[in-house]
């Protein structure tokens, strides 16, 4: 009934109609693809590991890395600091490797198996070059394995390596060499220790100096077999001068059982260099009920090494059933510049505890953080960030505003800033705010027409704003579409 | 006979447990000015939210009829999609969102209800600037945000603007003239008058006579305690400039209904 007379029953009907219209197409990645893959046994021991370095042919310094890295882990403990709920993870009852079956040297992209072509193209990523975004060249990954990375060669005429980590390995082994490792070692936290030991993929970034990178890169990791764990390991390095923009999506099958999702990124930047990196994470989130879903515990972190380098990090979170993750910079270099600009939406049963750290050592370092989290359903959002300035880095500067938009009345948001500041001539300043989209605010929109949906997405896009911006073009499109349908059900 | 538009029959609303409409009647017929006063707190912006369907007011008895269907059963955006336009006397702020995605939005919306195509930006940013010059708008104030920081003047300047976009059948403007300098009360009058001129119903609800003189209404009725207590001409505004609402209410007079 619509009725004015009842005001509780009208506003069911005027905020629950849309919704249940829009859940039809809620999570639309969700589907399997049905292929042959190369599965290791379940469980996780040093055989595993010796035989994931096989398959992929290491080198024997990179298998003696992973089992320092193994042996290390299995005195650690998973981490609980953070405001996260979920059952104890066994991690024996996953596989650690999943690869699809594809030819041995695929020299072109029409020798991909087609029905992972078919996959990406269903979520939108022709992997065809004749098809492709002009302008944007991509890696996918595919469980655990890199299925195709295009544009090679425009992209070598530049001088700029891209390409999966494990080929890299092989061709470029001393940068990897170098660099792996050097920002994110392998025993910085329980979850990175477990990725150096058992990564399985991943891409990996060279940007000679001097070049500035002539296309956006980017990523795609998509999850598909059951019970399997992602590790993926992307190292980029930017050299003097160089300029790269990389962009890093995801997107898994819905299943009931939670899957596991360990990611390390490293990124370096030498003197006035700059990177770019941004990311929007779709990995399923689990039902109503909160079954399922990814759990995404990810380190990523970037070293300004040199003079004036810059570092920026820009997220979208609406995936996941729950999102650990604080990508990082560490301010080196004198006048380095780390920006963090985040947006993380929890519907339903999600959590998020994500952030950032930056670590001013330098002098003159800069950095800025722009965070925004948005809770509707039951979900709980924390936004955890760390500001530390060393005794070195004088006239350091952090600017820092936390915004937390409220959807309903069952879920929290929690903002836990720690600011460590070590050095008199430098200064932090911090903003935060809480605010809860207004029934005025919906109203003013709906007297103009607009359906109760369309007005919610309307104004948490408007509260998103500052980070939108900071994204390429179609991902900040894609980004205001996904901020729409992850907020279904949330309103009434 | 003239077209009804809008008919209210015998409306009680409360709020929070407190009544605060208690009986209104009132017609509007097609194309005419209808002005309503009354002291502060009689009722006037909430008869104009319980019109557009705010979810906060409870409609106990009575009936709104919108061109012969019953009103009470549609939805806020239902109504608004339908001609329903609501200028606010506090118009709301919404941070972020810049006014002219949101006016193309809106517009956008009513044109396909009116089976209309939609506009490309280019042609709806000509219609835009169009509007913004007759509007006194400037130009910088469209990439802002939704009312955020506005003056009391834009923001109802702004008002004006969506409801000439949104080409409503009936138009309720709560207080569209006070805050106004006396160049925006002539741009806000002869908006008015076009509406009109295109047989538009307009519902204005003030406390002055001084926007009355430059678009005549065709009746005047004041409210009082949540009921309309008397309907009349022009008269009736300098009535009560002279007299106060306690005299006016009392007093039988030519021209009252
Ligand atoms: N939530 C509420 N709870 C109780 N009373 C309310 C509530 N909201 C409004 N009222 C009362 O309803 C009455 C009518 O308010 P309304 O805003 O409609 O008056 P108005 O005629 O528009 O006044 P003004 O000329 O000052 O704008 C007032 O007495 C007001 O205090
Ligand atoms: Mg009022």
């Amino acid at each position: 009934m619509k009725s004015a007379t009842n005001p509780q029953k009208e506003m069911e009907k005027q905020h629950k109609n849309p919704v249940e219209n829009l859940i039809a197409e809620k999570y639309k990645y969700g589907f399997v693809t049905d292929i042959d893959s190369d599965i290791a046994p379940k469980g996780l021991n040093e055989d595993i590991v010796r035989f994931i370095s096989a398959k992929k042919n290491e080198p024997s310094w990179l298998l003696s890395w992973r089992l320092k890295a193994f042996r290390l882990w299995q005195t650690m403990s998973e981490p609980s600091w953070a405001k996260l709920n979920y059952a104890k993870i066994d991690y024996q009852d996953a596989h650690y490797y999943a690869a699809p079956k594809v030819k041995p040297d695929i020299k072109s992209l029409d020798q991909i198996d087609p029905k992972i072509r078919q996959t990406y193209d269903k979520l939108g990523i022709p992997l065809h070059e004749q098809q492709q975004l002009a302008g944007v060249a991509v890696d996918a990954v595919f469980d655990s394995v890199s299925v195709a990375t295009t544009f090679r060669e425009e992209l070598a005429k530049a001088g700029v390596i891209f390409c999966s980590i494990s080929e890299a390995v092989q061709k470029y082994s001393e940068i990897v060499q170098k660099y792996l490792g050097t920002v994110v070692p392998y025993s910085d936290n329980f979850y990175a220790t477990l990725n150096s030991a058992v990564f399985t993929d991943g891409s990996f970034v060279y940007i000679p100096p001097g070049v500035r990178c002539p296309m956006e890169l980017s990523t795609y990791f998509r999850i598909n077999a059951a019970k399997t764990g992602q590790f993926e390991r992307t190292l980029i390095v930017a050299d003097r001068n160089s300029y790269v923009s990389y962009l890093e999506g995801c997107t898994a099958p819905m299943r009931d059982e939670h899957q596991l999702h360990a990611a390390v990124v490293e990124l370096v930047a030498l003197d006035e260099a700059e990177i770019k990196y941004s990311t929007v994470q779709n990995w399923y989130p689990g039902d109503e009920q909160g079954r399922g879903g990814i759990y995404n515990f990810v380190t990523k972190r970037g070293a300004c090494r040199g003079f004036r380098s810059k570092i920026s990090w820009t997220q979208v979170e609406t995936g996941s059933a729950i999102t650990w993750k604080y990508p990082s910079c560490i301010l080196q270099g004198d006048e380095s510049v780390g920006k963090f600009y985040s947006i993380a939406l929890t519907n339903h049963f999600q959590q998020a505890d994500t952030g950032t750290k930056m670590i001013h050592l330098g002098k003159k370092t800069r950095s800025t953080i722009i965070s925004k989290g948005i809770s509707a359903g039951k979900a709980q959002n924390t936004y955890r960030g760390l500001v530390r300035i060393q005794p070195g880095a004088d006239q350091a500067r952090n600017f820092t505003q936390c915004d937390s938009l409220l959807i309903g009345n069952m879920c929290g948001a929690h903002t836990i800033p720690y600011i460590e500041n070590r050095n008199k001539q430098s200064y932090t300043e911090h903003e935060a705010t809480t605010s809860k989209i207004s029934e005025e605010q919906l109203f003013y929109c709906q007297q103009r027409g607009l359906s109760a949906e369309d007005a919610v997405s309307l104004i948490v896009n408007g509260f998103c704003r500052q980070v939108l911006q900071e994204l390429p073009m179609e991902f900040a499109v894609e980004a205001q579409k996904l901020l729409g349908i992850s907020l279904e059900g949330s309103v009434g | 006979m003239t077209n009804i538009v809008l008919d209210i029959q015998n409306l009680h609303v409360m709020r929070d447990g407190k009544k605060i409409l208690d009986g209104l009647n009132l017609s509007i017929t097609e194309g005419s000015l209808d002005a309503i006063m009354g002291p502060n707190g009689s009722g006037k912006s909430t008869l104009s939210y319980v019109i557009a369907g705010h979810p906060n007011y409870q409609v106990t008895q009575g009936t709104i009829s919108y061109l012969g269907q019953n009103l009470l059963n549609m939805s806020v955006d239902e109504r608004a999609r339908a001609g329903i336009f609501l200028g606010f006397q506090y118009p709301i702020e919404i941070p972020g969102v810049s006014i002219s995605h949101f006016l193309r939005l809106i517009y956008n919306s009513r044109s396909r209800q009116l089976g209309e195509k939609e506009v490309d930006s280019f042609t709806f940013l000509k219609k835009l600037k169009e509007l913004r010059l007759q509007l006194g708008i400037s130009e910088d104030m469209m990439s802002r945000s939704l009312n955020a920081g506005f003056s009391g003047g834009e923001k109802k300047k702004l008002e004006m603007l969506q409801m000439v976009l949104l080409r409503p059948t009936i138009a309720i403007l709560d207080e569209a003239d006070s805050g106004l300098d006396i160049d925006a009360l002539k741009i806000v009058a002869s908006t008015i008058n076009q509406q009109r001129q295109q047989s538009k119903s307009i519902v204005l609800i003030t406390h002055y006579k001084r926007l009355l003189t430059y678009t005549v209404p065709d009746k005047i009725h004041i409210m009082s305690k949540g009921k309309i207590v008397k309907t009349g001409n022009q008269d009736l505004a300098l009535q009560l400039e002279e007299k106060g609402y306690d005299k006016v209410i009392k007093a039988p007079i030519a021209g009252s209904v």
